[in-house]
C-alpha cells in the first residue's frame, strides 16, 4: 500500500480500498447466490417432471437425442426462415403503412388487420388444407413459413412503423437539407436507425416465433414437437417425449438470447 | 448517378434604393439570396407577415430577435423545410415561388431540391448521423446526391475536417464527439456539398457556454473568407465580430437593419433598443 505525501491521502486511501472490496464480494455473493437459485429451481424442476412423467431412463437416454438431432434442426430452419422473411413483410408493411398514398396505405393496413385479426393456428390450417383447392399446393415446411411469416410479419408492421417514426426528425430534415431524395433518406438514414430502434423487439418476436414454430407440427412439419408426440406415442411415453420437447425450446430460447444481447451491444455503437 | 451542374441563371444588381444597398460594403457581390413577400401562417398563427431581405454574396447576415419573432422560421423558408405560405426565395439565381397546395408535386419538389443544394444548413443539435462514421457523415450526401467519387469525396471531406480541426475525429462516431465537435463535424459537412451560402438556426444554442467558443470562431473564419453566411444567434458578441449587417425581426418583419456597430451600439427603433438592452443587460 502506497501512502501519500499527506497524512490525510494515506487515511483516505485504505478506506477507497475497502469500499471497492466490498462492493466486489457484494457482486460475487449476488451472482454466486443468483447461479445457485437458478441450479436448485431447475434440480427441483427436473425431478418433479421426472416424477410426473414416470419416465424410464432408458427412454430419455435413447429417444431424447433422436427428438433433439431430428426434431431440433427443422424448429430452427422454420423459425430462422420465417423470421427472415416476416422481417422483410413487416419493412414493406411499415412503409405502406406510412404512405401517403391512399392505395397503398390501404393495403397495408387491410395486411395487418386480417394477419393480425385470425388465429395463427387457423392461418397454418388455411393455407396448408384450404390453398389446394385453389391449385396452390404448398408442401408442409413452405406452407407453414408462409403462415408464420405473413402472421409475425402483420406484428412486426407495427413494430417497424413505430421504429421509423422514433427516429428524430431532424434527422430527415438534415437528409433533405443536403439534397437527399425521399428513398434516398429512408434507406440510408431512416430505416437504418430504425433497425436498431426495433432489434430488441424483433428479439422478442424471434423468441416467440421459436415456440410458435411448434404449431406447424399440426400439418406434418417434423419438428421438435411433432417428433416428441410421434416418438412418445409409439414408446408410450408421451409425457416424458413432451419433457424432452420442452427442454429443446427452451434451451433455443436460451441460445438464442444470448446472441440477442450481443447483436443490441454490437448495434448500439453509435448511438449517441 | 452524375449531377446536371447547377444552371448559371446569373445574379441580378439590387434595385435602385432599396435601402440598405445604397450603403452596400465594396467587397460585397451580387445578390445570394432575396426573399420578397414571404410570409408563413401555421394554422391561423401568422408568422411571417411578409418579409423582403436580400443577401448579398460574401455577405454575413445575422438574424437576431426575441423568440417567437420568425427568425428561425424564415430562415428554414430559404431552403423550404418550412414551405412558405405566399412569397418569392431566390438563392444564387434560382428563383422559386412558394406554393404551398402543390408542394409535394414532383416538379416543386425537384426545384426545393435543387435550392437546398445552393443552401447548406446547420441546426441547433446538429443532427449528425449516429450510424455513421465523422467521415461518412461528410461524402454520404456528396457521393450520393452530387455523385462524385469516393476518393475526391474523402479527399475534400478531410480538407473541411481539416479546416474545422477535426481531422484526427473522422473515424469516430457522433457519440464520442462534444457538442462543440459535432456542431464542428456538421460544418464539415454542409461545406462539403460545396454550397453558395450557409444557413445557421442557432448553432450554439445547445451547447454548453464553454463549447461555444469553438464554433464561434469556426464561423468567424468562415465569414472572413467571405463564406456567405445567414445566422440566426443570440450571441451579440459574435454579432459584432463577424457580421456585415444585423438584421432585427420583430413581429414576423424586418423591423431594423444595418452594420452591426449601428444597430447594436445606435439602434433606431424602440423595438430594438427594448430588446438589445434586455440582452445586454442579461
Amino acid at each position: 500500500m502506497t501512502v501519500g505525501s499527506g497524512s490525510e491521502a494515506a487515511k483516505v486511501v485504505p478506506i477507497v480500498e475497502q469500499i471497492t472490496a466490498a462492493r466486489r464480494g457484494a457482486r460475487r455473493r449476488f451472482s454466486a447466490t443468483f447461479v445457485a437459485v437458478w441450479l436448485a429451481l431447475i434440480a427441483v424442476l427436473g425431478a418433479g417432471t421426472w416424477i410426473a412423467s414416470g419416465a424410464e431412463f432408458e427412454f430419455v437416454l435413447v429417444s431424447g437425442p433422436v427428438i433433439v438431432l431430428q426434431g431440433a434442426g427443422i424448429t430452427i430452419l422454420v423459425a430462422a426462415l420465417s423470421i427472415f422473411f416476416a422481417t422483410i413483410l413487416a419493412v414493406l408493411g411499415a412503409l405502406a403503412r406510412l404512405s401517403t398514398n391512399p392505395v397503398i396505405n390501404a393495403i397495408g393496413s387491410f395486411y395487418v388487420s386480417l394477419f393480425r385479426g385470425t388465429p395463427l393456428l387457423l392461418q397454418i390450417y388455411f393455407i396448408y388444407f384450404a390453398l389446394p383447392q385453389l391449385n396452390i399446393i404448398l408442401p408442409a415446411i413452405p406452407a407453414g413459413v408462409l403462415a408464420l411469416s405473413l402472421n409475425y410479419g402483420a406484428y412486426m408492421t407495427e413494430i417497424f412503423r413505430a421504429g421509423i417514426q422514433a427516429v428524430p426528425r431532424g434527422q430527415r430534415e438534415a437528409s433533405e437539407a443536403l439534397g437527399m431524395r425521399e428513398q434516398l433518406v429512408m434507406r440510408r438514414i431512416v430505416l437504418p436507425q430504425a433497425v436498431r430502434i426495433v432489434v430488441p423487439a424483433i428479439g422478442n418476436e424471434f423468441i416467440a416465433m421459436i415456440k410458435d414454430s411448434a404449431l406447424v407440427s399440426t400439418i406434418t412439419v417434423h419438428e421438435t414437437l411433432f417428433m416428441a408426440q410421434r416418438i412418445g406415442r409409439s414408446a408410450f411415453e408421451p409425457v416424458a417425449a413432451l419433457i424432452v420437447a420442452g427442454a429443446v425450446y427452451w434451451t433455443l430460447t436460451i441460445i438464442f438470447s444470448f446472441f440477442q444481447e450481443k447483436l443490441e451491444r454490437r448495434l448500439a455503437r453509435g448511438d449517441r | 448517378m452524375t449531377e446536371t451542374p447547377l444552371p448559371d441563371l446569373g445574379t441580378r444588381p439590387a434595385p435602385e434604393g432599396s435601402g440598405y444597398a445604397d450603403t452596400l460594403p465594396e467587397h460585397l457581390g451580387d445578390v445570394m439570396v432575396r426573399l420578397e413577400g414571404v410570409e408563413k401562417y401555421f394554422g391561423d398563427n401568422h408568422v411571417l407577415r411578409g418579409v423582403d431581405l436580400e443577401v448579398r454574396q460574401r455577405e454575413a447576415v445575422m438574424l437576431i430577435g426575441r423568440s417567437g419573432s420568425g427568425k428561425t422560421t424564415l430562415l428554414r423558408c430559404i431552403n423550404f423545410l418550412e414551405e412558405p405560405t405566399v412569397g418569392w426565395v431566390e438563392v444564387d439565381g434560382l428563383r422559386l415561388q412558394a406554393d404551398p397546395l402543390k408542394a409535394r408535386s414532383r416538379s416543386h419538389q425537384e426545384q426545393i431540391r435543387q435550392m437546398r443544394l445552393r443552401a447548406g444548413m446547420l441546426f441547433q443539435d446538429f443532427n449528425l448521423f449516429p450510424h455513421m462514421s465523422v467521415l461518412a457523415n461528410c461524402i454520404e450526401a456528396p457521393t450520393r446526391v452530387r455523385g462524385i467519387g469516393q476518393e475526391e469525396a474523402v479527399a475534400t471531406a478531410e480538407r473541411f475536417l481539416d479546416k474545422v480541426g477535426l481531422l484526427e475525429k473522422r473515424d469516430e462516431y457522433p457519440a464520442r464527439l462534444s457538442g462543440g465537435q459535432k456542431q464542428r463535424v456538421a460544418i464539415a459537412r454542409a461545406l462539403c456539398m460545396e454550397p453558395r451560402v450557409l444557413l445557421f438556426d442557432e448553432p450554439t444554442s445547445a451547447l454548453d457556454p464553454e463549447l461555444i467558443g469553438e464554433v464561434l470562431r469556426v464561423m468567424e473564419d468562415l465569414a472572413h473568407e467571405g463564406t456567405t453566411m445567414i445566422v440566426v444567434t443570440h450571441e451579440m458578441h459574435f454579432a459584432r465580430q463577424a457580421a456585415d449587417r444585423v438584421v432585427f425581426m420583430e413581429h414576423g418583419v424586418v423591423a431594423e437593419q444595418g452594420p452591426p456597430e449601428q444597430m447594436l451600439d445606435a439602434p433606431r427603433e424602440e423595438d430594438t433598443k427594448r430588446f438589445l438592452r434586455r440582452f445586454l443587460d442579461a
